[in-house]
């Protein structure tokens, strides 16, 4: 079908293949290739993007779904070349490690910090809940979001204890 | 120049530097396999068995040649070539019979992924299907059905490896140390007990993924999410054998790996469709579901532990029986078998020890290497066993491991002789012990206790890890300047999100004594343009590159220092630099720039002298020898890292339900080149330790269809899964032959997380659990004395 859609502020009208949901549309119709394919089954939130405005998982979502809408992804997160705060404190915090979940994670953190700017440690664990990180074990983009969250400053050495 | 005049002034090891390639994770601009798309470029798909053991009797293909839009259709029938690592035993695609459930047993290459899926259902197999052998003990009997019959003929590495024709044993390892029938005749107690963990996958966030383009005149590109791409380029060219030289291998940015990826997968497959559809570039994605099946996982293991104690609680023997489940392929599981045979006794002085260490064949996924290789397997059952013996001889576990633990003047398993340098297990263990308050509750525990009805308790495990890889393993690094003063480096260790990249450029950085941001490490790893890894595995890649990196930084500063000694008409002795020029020590005011020297010096008439600044660098793990087949003894450790967990567990006594209340791990990595990376690396394998230990397991039914490929039925610990409290602990005794004094630990956090969870939950309960995972129901079996689940084998649902 035609559809029209708003991707990180550009107008794109496009012919989609009916059964594509809105992560291959992403990835293979318009090359943003930010957004990661983890699971394809709504399993893994790699594929977090922002529809109109609310974080959702684009391999769970029809391509369809999105015409008319407004979509942003992780490649309208930094702006001219500048990482955002969000992005700039999961660098100070080394919340990176192979980076395939981290658009994804990005994207969560935005939604949460969105309704709640100031969230505990709970309820960070919560709002990223649904991205997995097989390598970070998730402690240091925690400790990123109390960060930018304002709460937190992990000071020198990441945190790490000598004896 | 005196040797002196480089040296290292650390400005940049060990404190914070950010990683060099987070901007470009951060924004989505790096680029993985999975993102790449070339002009021309097919879709692969493959068709999979629905059985676990079958004898392919016919496989018909036409309908799906026919249909529009597919370039190339494939069977095994048609591919006379055989891949192994260790031992050459898999098909590209199975030829008569299949060996697991999920495997291929046909590909195809369409125009797009929904052709080449609709190809792929066009395809008909006809089976004639038999039972499965599927547990490894069942398959050491001697009526068992062979899974490789033809094994007496297969080609496999004779200096390391023993496969026992007739038989479904790949590989048998064998250690011999001292006397153990003497050993035990000593002891006063006697403790013999057996430990099981299941198959796990390594569900890197990125599934396996390769393009590969086979042009005429044999010209083949391969682009992966490989580990080690000189590997992969070697079993390639052995498979086909091409010389190396027509073969290129590419690794971008790489979305996990934990050794899932360090072999040879889909890519000969992927060639042989190229090749077929004329030379167009063909990619393959694993789906998840395809992730656990058609790729491989971690072996299950059943370890059986006997040991001596004497009446001063040493352990005077020790007899351990590994029987390693390789499922349908030897793969990486008789090196995974040979390298936890050498190590299978922990960080422990055992003064008499014989270990037997077997892989087996069955029907099912086969088992590769897995962060840890081995280790977070036995050590399952070895940090149990050390727990249980200490309450039989009724000695605190604490002090029971403190007596034993090796110290220098100890003796491993393989003779090599321990002395202050090794590393200090003790320090880790105390300091593990100490961080969750052993021994005893703080009063807030107290009081958490009386609120919640649970109950608390504490456990530790110790670990230690030596790198497997062969006795001479090698790598090399170049480093070379651009006109403007600043350096790029080539290595062929890949960056899977260790933080390989940041670490080497914070050495190279302060070997130059340049900042950090002079130093760029090139991302993409090229067969045809780097210099030569062995592989990107073992937590070798700090000690072996690092030192190649140290070495390569020392070979450009010898050449600009004798360029710099031509211009400033010096000798090198009288020279010295700084981050930006090279000057005479007594008059510092006449120097030169290395930005000057890079590209060669231009005299102000035009003369030019030296040339392009090109430091190489080489290291090989010095003095290790292979291990003496009968006895096992000899020197296979590059370094040994140590570390030892603690864990604070809750658990309710009656249902079994538990929360960790705290996890804090300490590792000996000699130095820390960079606190943040290293507390990442470590918190994730803690992490990932502890899935493996609460959650993570392969379940099939009894005809081997496996039952739970998916991350909903195969759950991996999510953030609110997460322990209260994490912390991570460095000790530091530095590696004499190490860079900068350092050791890697990449693996290790994720070793022995399982049993000291286990040991906290029998301190809590006195469950005496000795099988993984430890879900609520197997803690609640163990408290009430149930028999554990130990198969992970269930009855086929009724049809
Ligand atoms: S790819 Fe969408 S949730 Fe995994
Ligand atoms: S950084 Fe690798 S999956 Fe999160």
């Amino acid at each position: 079908m035609w559809m029209s859609v708003e991707v990180n502020g550009h107008i794109y009208e496009r012919e989609v293949t009916e059964h594509w949901t809105l992560l291959r549309f992403l990835r293979e119709d318009l090359e943003l290739t930010g957004t990661k394919d983890g699971c394809s089954a709504g399993e893994c939130g790699a594929c977090t993007v922002m529809l109109n405005g609310e974080a959702v998982n684009a391999c769970m979502v029809l391509a369809a779904e999105a015409d008319g809408a407004t979509v942003e992804t992780i490649e309208a997160e930094a702006v001219d070349g500048e990482l955002s705060e969000i992005q700039a404190a999961f660098a100070r915090n080394y919340a990176v490690q192979c980076g395939y979940c981290t658009a994804g994670m990005v994207m969560s953190v935005r939604e949460l910090l969105r309704l709640n700017s100031k969230p505990t440690v709970a309820e960070i664990k919560e709002g990223i809940e649904g991205n997995l990180c097989r390598c970070t074990g998730y402690q240091q983009i925690i400790e990123a979001v109390l960060d930018v969250s304002g709460q937190i400053n992990n000071g020198t050495r990441g945190g790490l204890k000598y004896v | 120049m005196s040797e002196s005049t480089i040296s290292s002034v650390a400005t940049h090891v060990g404190d914070d530097v950010q990683r060099v390639d987070d901007a470009a994770k951060l924004t989505g601009g790096a680029m993985y396999a999975s993102d790449l798309v070339f002009a021309g470029m097919l879709y692969a798909q493959v068709k999979r068995s629905p059985h676990a053991r079958a004898k392919i009797v016919a496989i018909n293909t036409s309908k799906a040649k026919n249909l529009p839009g597919v370039h190339a259709v494939l069977t095994g029938k048609e591919l006379d070539y055989r891949i192994g690592l260790y031992v050459v035993d898999k098909d590209i695609l199975a030829k008569d019979a299949v060996r697991h459930f999920g495997e291929a047993v046909a590909a195809v290459a369409a125009e797009s992924l929904d052709i080449a899926s609709r190809a792929v259902d066009l395809i008909d197999v006809e089976y004639e299907v038999f039972p499965p052998v599927l547990s490894q003990l069942d398959a050491l009997d001697e009526n068992s059905p062979l899974v490789h019959p033809d094994l007496g003929s297969y080609d496999y590495v004779k200096a390391s490896f023993s496969p026992q024709p007739g038989t479904n044993i790949p590989n048998i390892t064998k250690i011999r140390k001292g006397d153990v029938d003497a050993g035990f005749a000593e002891a006063k107690w006697i403790i013999e007990r057996e430990y099981t963990n299941p198959s796990v996958q390594h569900v890197p966030l990125e599934t396996h993924v390769a393009i590969v383009e086979w042009k005429a005149g044999d010209e083949v590109t391969i682009w992966s999410s490989a580990q080690s791409p000189f590997t992969l380029r070697d079993l390639f060219c052995r498979a086909f054998k091409l010389p190396h030289n027509k073969v290129r291998v590419v690794i971008p940015h790489v979305g996990g790996a934990f050794g899932g990826k360090a072999g040879i997968h889909l890519e000969p497959l992927l060639a042989c469709l190229s090749r077929k559809a004329g030379g167009r570039p063909v990619k393959f994605q694993a789906t998840r579901e395809e992730e656990f099946s058609l790729l491989p996982c971690r072996s299950a293991l059943t370890y059986r532990i006997k040991t001596g104690v004497g009446a001063d609680g040493r352990i005077t023997a020790q007899k351990l029986l590994m029987y390693w489940d390789s499922g349908a392929y030897a793969d990486y599981a008789v090196n995974v078998t040979r390298a936890s045979a050498y190590s299978a006794g922990g960080p422990y002085d055992i003064p008499n020890a014989w270990v037997d260490a077997y892989t087996i064949y069955t029907n099912k996924p086969w088992g590769t290497a897995y962060r840890g290789f081995g280790h977070v397997e036995f050590f399952w059952g070895l940090e149990r066993h050390m727990e249980l013996v200490a309450q039989v001889i009724g000695m605190d576990p604490l002090e029971f491991r403190k007596k034993n633990l090796l110290k220098p003047g100890s003796t491993t398993l393989t003779g090599e002789r321990i002395n202050e340098h090794t590393g200090n297990p003790l320090k880790c263990l105390e300091a593990a012990a100490k961080a969750i308050n052993y021994g005893r509750l703080t009063p807030e525990e107290e009081d958490r206790q009386a609120r919640t009805g649970r109950r608390i308790g504490k456990g530790i495990a110790t670990l230690h890890k030596a790198p497997a890889m062969p006795s001479f393993t090698t790598t090399a690094a170049v480093i070379k300047m651009n006109s403007d003063g600043s350096v790029v480096v080539n290595i062929a260790l890949t960056e899977i999100g260790q933080g390989t990249a940041t670490v080497v450029a914070q050495m190279a950085a302060d070997r130059l004594r340049f900042p950090v941001s002079r130093v760029k490490v090139a991302v993409e790893r090229d067969t045809d343009k780097d210099p030569f890894d062995w592989q990107t595995v073992a937590s070798k890649g700090l000690l072996l590159t690092g030192n190649a990196v140290i070495a390569a930084c020392d070979d450009l500063l010898r050449q600009a220092y004798s360029d710099a000694a031509q211009v400033l008409r010096a000798q090198t002795v009288d020279l010295d630099h700084d981050g930006e020029k090279i000057f005479v020590k007594q008059r510092p005011e006449e120097s030169v720039t290395f930005a000057a020297l890079s590209i060669g010096y231009v005299y102000p008439n035009g003369n030019g002298i030296g040339g392009p600044l090109i430091g190489l660098g080489r290291y090989t793990a010095q003095g290790l020898t292979s291990l003496d087949k009968e006895t096992g003894q000899g020197l296979p450790a590059l370094d040994w890292t140590y570390g030892a967990h603690g864990v604070i567990a809750e658990v309710d006594p009656e249902t079994g339900e538990y929360t960790v209340i705290k996890i804090a791990s300490a590792f000996d990595v000699g130095k820390v080149i960079n606190p943040g990376t290293m507390r990442g690396q470590c918190i994730g394998g803690m992490i990932q330790g502890l899935g493996t230990a609460q959650c993570e397991s392969y379940i099939y039914d009894d005809q081997g269809h496996l039952l739970n490929p998916s991350l909903t039925d195969n759950k991996i610990l999510t953030a609110k899964d997460l322990p209260e409290e994490i912390e991570c602990i460095a000790v530091e005794t530095p590696q004499l032959d190490g860079p900068f004094g350092a050791r890697g630990v990449g693996e290790h956090p994720m070793i022995s997380v399982a049993p000291a969870l286990a040991n906290a939950i029998h301190d809590a309960t006195g469950a005496e659990l000795t099988h993984m995972p430890v879900r609520f129901e197997d803690v609640w079996r163990a408290i009430h004395n149930k028999p554990p689940i130990d198969t992970w084998t269930t009855k086929a649902p009724a049809v």
